[in-house]
C-alpha cells in the first residue's frame, strides 16, 4: 500500500456520499468549516461539492498561513529584502501577498534578493554559501511548519551560523478555533480538522471544543475518502447530539500527536499574541522565539524600519476577514472575479494556493 | 499549508533519510521521528518527515469503508 491511490478511489468515495445524503436531516441547514486550507483545496479540486446534500455547507476557515499574515509583516519581509546585504528566502505563496505598498515580488522587480525555498532546511545551506550577507528565512506557517522551523532554529544554533535569522510569524490552530467561537457571527455546526497540524498536536488538542461549546470535531486526513470519511463522522455527531472529537486519520494522527516534534517546539517557541490578518490579535496563537535564541531572530533586524501607509483604496473593499471566518463565501465579496484575480490579487486569499478565494476562482 | 504526502524510507543515516515516492527520491530531515525504519512511510512536509504512517491503521480505515 502506498497510502494514496487507496484512499481516492471513487466507489469508495460514492458509497460515502451515498451515506451522508441518507443520513442528512432534511430542511435544516448545516455549516462544516474546514479549518485547513489544505481541505478547502482538496475539496474544490476533487468536486467533492457537487455530491455532498445542497443544505449541508462546507466552509472555509482561517487555516491557510499565508492568507493571515499581517500586512505589518510582508512590510517588514520587504523592508529587510530592500537592504542589499540582505538576502530574504521564503515559502513560495508569500511572494505574491500584498502588503502596505506592493508584494515581494514587485520588491523582486526592482532588485530585492528575494529567494523561494520548499523546506526550511534549505536555509543553513543558503547562509553558508553566503557568509558575507544576511540570510532571513520568513517562518510562516502552523504546527506543522513549526516543528520543521523549530529543528531548523536549534541546528543552526548548535552550529554557531552566525549569518541566519527567522522572521517568526507562526500560529496555533486551537487558538484560532477558540476565536472563531467567540465570534457570534460564525454559525458552524462542526470542524473538520487538519489532519497535519493534528499530526502534530495531537486529536486532545480539540477537546475543549465539545466539552465548552457542545460543538463536534473530526480529524481528517486529505484524500477524498478521508474527507467525506470525516464529514460522515460529523454528520453523525450532530444528528445523535453527540459533539466530540474523533479521528478519521488513524494512520497518522494519535490522541497525544508527535512528542518529539512538541518537545523540539518548546524548546524553541514561546507563545505569545499574535496579528491574523483581517481578525485581528488573537492571543496567546503566535509562537515566538524564545530569548536564547534572539541571536537568530529576525525582529532585532526591524530597527529603524518606517512606517508603511496603505494608500490603496480597493484593500477597503476587500472581505478576506469575513472569508476566513466562514462568514461570507468568496462569490460574496464585491472584489472577487473582478478587481480580484489570481494574476491581480487584492487580498491574500487569492494569493495563496490554498486560500477559499484562489480554490473557487480555480475550481467553481 | 498541510500539503504532505506519504513516503517511503529508503536508508536513514542520523537526522537524514532517503525517501521516496512514485518515483520521486529526496532526502529529509527525519529528526521529528527518531523511531522510524527503513521501509517504513513517513509523511513528509517542507522537507521534513513529520509522522510515521501506521499501516495497520491505514487498513482499518480501508475496511471499513468497503461497500456492500
Amino acid at each position: 500500500m502506498k497510502y494514496l491511490d487507496e484512499f481516492r478511489g471513487s466507489s469508495r468515495v460514492s458509497f460515502l456520499g451515498e451515506r451522508i445524503r441518507r443520513l442528512m436531516p432534511r430542511g435544516r441547514l448545516l455549516r462544516i468549516m474546514e479549518v485547513c486550507g489544505t481541505h478547502t483545496h482538496a475539496v474544490c479540486r476533487f468536486g467533492l461539492g457537487a455530491i455532498l446534500p445542497e443544505n449541508l455547507k462546507l466552509i472555509s476557515g482561517p487555516g491557510c498561513p499565508v492568507c493571515v499574515s499581517s500586512r505589518e509583516y510582508i512590510d517588514s519581509a520587504i523592508f529587510l529584502a530592500s537592504d542589499p546585504l540582505n538576502i530574504v528566502i521564503t515559502f513560495g505563496d508569500m511572494l505574491r501577498v500584498p502588503g502596505g505598498r506592493g508584494s515581494l515580488e514587485q520588491a523582486r522587480g526592482e532588485g530585492a534578493d528575494v529567494r523561494v525555498v520548499y523546506s526550511p532546511g534549505e536555509a543553513l545551506a543558503i547562509a553558508a554559501q553566503n557568509l558575507a550577507r544576511r540570510v532571513i528565512f520568513l517562518g510562516v506557517g502552523f504546527e506543522t511548519t513549526a516543528s520543521a522551523i523549530a529543528v531548523t532554529v536549534e541546528e543552526a544554533h548548535r552550529a554557531g551560523t552566525g549569518n541566519l535569522f527567522f522572521l517568526v510569524a507562526l500560529k496555533t490552530m486551537p487558538a484560532a478555533m477558540r476565536a472563531l467561537l467567540s465570534d457570534p457571527r460564525t454559525a458552524i455546526d462542526g470542524f473538520l480538522c487538519p489532519g497535519h497540524v493534528s499530526a502534530i498536536i495531537g486529536s486532545d488538542a480539540y477537546r475543549f471544543i465539545p466539552r465548552r461549546y457542545k460543538i463536534g470535531c473530526c480529524v481528517a486526513g486529505f484524500e477524498p475518502v478521508d474527507i467525506m470519511e470525516g464529514i460522515y463522522c460529523l454528520l453523525t455527531q450532530i444528528v445523535s447530539r453527540r459533539p466530540r472529537v474523533q479521528n478519521q486519520y488513524t494512520r497518522v494522527v494519535r490522541p497525544r500527536g508527535n512528542p518529539v516534534a512538541q518537545s523540539v517546539m518548546r524548546r524553541v517557541f514561546s507563545s505569545g499574541d499574535a496579528q491574523w490578518r483581517g481578525i485581528g490579535v488573537i492571543k496567546g496563537s503566535g509562537l515566538l522565539l524564545k530569548r536564547e535564541f534572539s541571536g537568530l531572530d529576525a525582529a532585532g533586524l526591524l530597527r529603524g524600519m518606517p512606517g508603511v501607509k496603505n494608500d490603496d483604496a480597493r484593500v477597503k473593499r476587500c472581505r478576506c476577514g469575513d472569508v476566513i471566518k466562514g462568514i461570507i463565501i468568496p462569490p460574496a465579496c464585491p472584489l472577487f472575479r473582478g478587481a480580484c484575480t489570481p494574476q491581480t490579487p487584492v487580498g491574500p486569499c487569492m494569493v495563496s494556493f490554498e486560500g477559499a478565494c484562489h480554490a473557487y476562482y480555480l475550481y467553481r | 499549508m498541510c500539503l504532505a504526502i506519504p513516503m517511503k524510507i529508503r536508508k536513514r543515516q542520523g537526522n537524514r533519510a532517503e525517501v521516496e515516492a512514485g518515483g520521486l527520491i529526496r532526502t529529509v530531515n527525519i529528526s521529528l521521528c527518531p523511531r522510524s525504519k527503513a521501509g517504513e512511510y513517513v509523511i513528509v512536509h517542507a522537507g521534513f518527515a513529520i509522522q510515521k504512517v501506521n499501516a495497520r491503521q491505514a487498513r482499518e480505515t480501508l475496511k471499513i469503508l468497503s461497500p456492500g
